[in-house]
């Protein structure tokens, strides 16, 4: 994530040329002249957001008087490999576009070139969750070719009779080897991932329990001191979450609900103090840890309509920033997290100036519904420009898909397998 | 404060169908004369909650935000309600976009509700009577509100004797309201479908199903709010002009009868039982209201005072994941999912602490949709038209405009109606179901990304599933608003004050 700071004065002159990328509000052209989204193969989602920080403000409820911050460009995607790589990408296919672009910014012009200078501001990712660890974005399109293709395949058959399951997958597998002589379907063989990538892992897998094994004892004899600490502030934390404005809804909302897939992007401050801030270090690096490693097979814990998010401090963490492409409308995300996990929310976002109270960092919270959209509303940022490489497709759908692909590879099914496995073309 | 709740301060709809007034007609209405409306308000005999013997006629008045203004109720009262309902239902592209309200549903081809606050009614006046009272009735109102309200019209309903004009037997499946409170106010995970809500999901001023207080206007004790108005259960020392009242949404739903029967009996072949069949599959029952599912091995709270009831209500979706039975997309199924805060089955600690994680895989298709506690609405429509047969329906056409008078009644009008019509009537992508909508109400329209919005899927058992391909509209939103029922003490509050 580029994070580049807004030179002074020029907020409505870049939003003009951020607004040129668009088909609609928001509505990223994959083809457009100045960041061809479309042209980058290994590229899932991508967006730029200005961020302004509407509750920074709120900090004066602490006591606090709110720094004056800069106001910020982020450009963000989510793709496979490298980020590095892909800011190179970006950098090669489309220098004179980004250089519009962040011609609006400080530190403009590129000294030592623009690859360089979008490395510079690339900001380290504090927790990074993806529906499925591994699925490339050339993946998704073959198996959504795949999975089209069998599905108008299977409904062009005759109303197949019963009985027949093992000889109608024949029938499909056939079909597809067929196709794929052809060339008119592709299964490319994922490149291998690179051993470095598998070592960082692993490791990353074993320090963190290993750190927190050695740290046990210390954390044993913390615990009731943390356990006061945390229930004084909670109890004295301001709640800030009055109804949005509502312009600044109805903006929000003017993005919102072009198909299926929508993007969330919020800021806010975290709570001043060191234990706040130690506290949503560590809760967001045990938040990566399981989304690196527990989670990542299409679902995060009981959510499945989110297909990549991230969690990003700034400013020395002072802010912290949520970005998601969720399916659905926000209703819905919003109800699928207060009804599922709320508790994961409460565990992060309690830390943030303004949340709504919660009890012993866990209950209450976002429990309360209101206040919690509220809060998310009012912390919620408009994407200037955003683009999806698979419209259409939610979530479920990429799963489903894999399915399908997985089920043509497997040497038999049994009957009942072949069953769901043709209920989901 | 006191706990009892005064059925004499909750307008009567919520908690009766009006059933034995077989006759009603909605009346839609603009001020015309300010003085002359507050009065009319303050003194109109509404029928309250409260038991007693069966009026011949009964009125219901409700206010849109748009009527608020006009009476003159200060902006920072009105702010005070929910900002759905300060916005109104036809007036904003975002919300119509959200609720499938595009193409044929567009608010600006509506007859009535549509973009322009000319176009927005400011008050709702029901009426309901005995066989043979609504002439009389009508006439009575008519020469009373001349001076007071300017008609914009009436909307007529058709006594179809409990069956919605597609031929369905409707209105079945409807919340138990805990009128008692017996629902603890607590926010804690519900193991099990449950069809008895708490209170302060249809009225406001009481714990929702959070254990919370949906926010409503509280005000200032003092003058009229004072003595008019009742104290707030959250806030003792605040006036509550929102307890015992409920956000009320209309729409006019144009039903279009013979398209329906008629593709059916295309993809049908002409076969009248296979014609029936899938018209079942897509209502989610059949047409005399029976479920497609047998009863749950266990009872279901709120459901079963009567033995009807538990015959049509005392079933879940839990043992037909597949949809096999009752198909996932069924019309019936998308509005009321019937399921638990957790997935199905859940029991035990450590089973819960799995399910809770996420790590119980087979849990997870069916867990895309859950909670279904928190997205419940009241139903209180009257259809309105000419009743054909579906038989009649294969060669005749009505002589007149056919459909529903869509009414329902919630306390969290994001959370509640525009959620269910939102996520599950108009999404396409319910409980991952792709490339279909709604198979009653969907509008089919292309999304920008997503071309084809026009099935119907119907698992089978031991072969593929049959799929319904090319489904059109029948039902077109042709009118609607939002408005506010208000408590008694808070209508004659608004029209006094």
């Amino acid at each position: 994530m580029v994070v580049a700071e807004v030179r002074t004065g020029r907020e409505q002159a870049l939003r003009n040329v951020l607004a040129q990328m668009n088909t609609g509000p928001g509505q990223a052209d994959p083809g457009n002249r100045l960041l061809p989204f479309g042209r980058f193969e290994a590229l899932h989602f991508a967006r730029f957001a200005v961020l302004v920080d509407a509750t920074h403000g709120d900090l004066a409820a602490h006591g606090q008087a709110p720094a004056s911050l800069p106001t910020y460009l982020a450009f963000l995607g989510d793709c496979d490999g490298p980020g590095e790589q892909q800011l190179d990408e970006f950098a090669r296919v489309a220098p004179d576009g980004l250089g519009e672009v962040f011609a609006h910014c400080t530190g403009w012009p590129a000294a030592d070139g623009l690859a360089a200078w979008l490395r510079a501001r690339n900001v380290p990712v504090a927790a990074a969750y993806a529906n499925w660890t591994g699925r490339t974005a050339r993946r998704v399109r073959e198996e959504r070719a795949l999975a089209e293709a069998l599905g108008r395949r299977l409904r062009a058959l005759d109303a197949p009779a019963p009985g027949r399951l093992q000889a109608l997958r024949a029938q499909l597998v056939d079909f597809v080897a067929t196709e794929r002589r052809q060339g008119r379907l592709r299964v490319t063989p994922d490149p291998p991932t690179p051993a470095g990538w598998w070592w960082r892992n692993l490791a990353h897998l074993v320090a963190i329990p290993l750190l927190g094994l050695l740290l046990l004892p210390v954390l044993l004899l913390y615990a009731p001191l943390f356990a006061w600490q945390l229930r004084s502030r909670e109890k004295a934390d301001p709640q800030i979450a009055p109804p949005p404005a509502l312009a600044h809804v109805a903006e929000l909302a003017t993005f919102e609900d072009r198909g299926i897939t929508n993007a969330f992007t919020a800021l806010g401050s975290v709570k001043p103090g060191r234990f706040r801030r130690v506290l949503v270090t560590v809760l967001v690096a045990l938040l990566d840890y399981a989304a690196r490693h527990v989670y990542g097979r299409g679902h995060l814990t009981r959510v499945q309509t989110i297909h990549f998010a991230r969690w990003v401090f700034l400013d020395d963490k002072r802010r912290l920033l949520f970005a998601s492409n969720y399916d659905g409308i926000l209703e819905s995300y919003m109800d699928d997290f207060i009804n599922k996990v709320a508790w994961g929310l409460n565990l992060v976002f309690s830390n943030g100036v303004g949340y709504p109270r919660t009890n012993w960092l866990v209950q209450g919270g976002a429990r309360d519904s209101q206040a919690f959209k509220n809060y998310l509303r009012r912390h919620q940022v408009a994407n200037s420009v955003w683009y999806k490489a698979s419209p259409g497709l939610s979530a479920i759908d990429l799963a489903r898909h894999t399915r399908i692909r997985e089920g043509l590879e497997r040497a038999s099914m049994s009957d009942g397998e072949i069953e769901d496995w043709l209920r989901s073309m | 404060m006191s706990k009892d709740l005064d059925f004499n301060d909750v307008q009567g709809l919520l908690r009766f169908g009006y059933k034995h007034h077989t006759e009603s007609a909605f009346a839609l209405l603009r001020v015309r004369n300010h003085a002359a409306a507050r009065a009319w308000l303050a003194a109109a005999p509404v029928g309250t909650a409260a038991k007693g013997p069966v009026p011949p006629t009964v009125l219901q008045v409700a206010l849109s935000a748009e009527g608020l203004r006009e009476l003159g109720v200060p902006a920072g009262i009105i702010a005070g309600f929910a900002p759905e309902f300060v916005a109104g239902l036809g007036t904003d592209p975002n919300r119509a976009r959200r609720l499938g309200d595009v193409g044929n549903n567009d608010p600006a081809r509506w007859q009535w509700g549509g973009p322009g606050a000319a176009q927005v009614p400011h008050v709702l006046v029901m009426v309901y009577a005995l066989p043979g009272q609504l002439d009389a009735r009508l006439r009575d109102l008519d020469a009373h509100w001349g001076v007071a309200f300017e008609l914009m019209r009436w909307l007529p309903t058709t006594d179809m004797g409990g069956v919605e004009p597609f031929g369905f037997v409707d209105g079945l499946s409807q919340p138990e309201i805990d009128w008692t409170r017996e629902i603890a106010a607590v926010d804690q995970d519900r193991l099990a479908y449950g069809n008895l809500a708490c209170l302060g999901e249809f009225l406001l001023g009481y714990p929702n199903e959070y254990g919370r207080y949906t926010a409503r206007p509280l005000l200032d004790a003092v003058g009229s709010a004072a003595t008019q108005l009742p104290r707030a259960e959250d806030a003792p020392d605040r006036a509550d002009l929102g307890r015992n009242g409920s956000y009320l949404v209309l729409r006019t739903l144009r039903q279009d009868v013979p398209a329906f029967w008629r593709f059916l009996d295309g993809q049908a072949g002409g076969d009248a039982a296979e014609r029936l069949r899938i018209a079942e599959a897509m209502v989610g029952r059949r047409i005399d209201g029976q479920p497609l599912l047998p009863a749950a091995r266990t009872p279901i709270a709120g459901v079963g005072a009567q033995a009807a009831d538990r015959e049509r209500n005392g079933f879940t979706f839990d043992d037909d994941p597949a949809g096999l039975r009752c198909p996932v997309g069924a019309h019936i199924r998308r509005a009321n999912p019937r399921n638990a805060d957790l997935p199905a089955g859940t029991q035990g600690l450590v089973a819960r602490a799995v399910r809770m994680l996420g790590f119980d895989s087979a849990a997870l298709p069916a867990d895309a949709v859950a909670s279904v506690r928190f997205h419940r609405v009241l139903r209180r429509g009257r259809e309105y038209g000419q009743r054909l047969s579906p038989t009649q329906a294969l060669t005749a056409t009505p002589v007149v405009e056919t459909g529903l008078q869509f009414v329902c009644l919630c306390a969290d009008l994001a959370r509640q109606f525009e959620f269910v019509q939102g996520a599950w009537i108009a999404g396409t992508k319910f409980a991952g179901l792709p490339h279909e909508g709604d198979p009653l109400l969907g509008n089919r329209l292309a999304a920008p990304d997503e071309p084809d919005t026009a099935r119907f899927t119907m698992p089978r058992a031991g072969c593929p599933s049959r799929v319904v391909e090319g489904l059109p509209t029948f039902v077109d939103v042709v009118g609607g608003a939002y408005f506010f029922l208000p408590g008694v003490r808070a209508l004659r509050y608004l029209a006094t004050t």
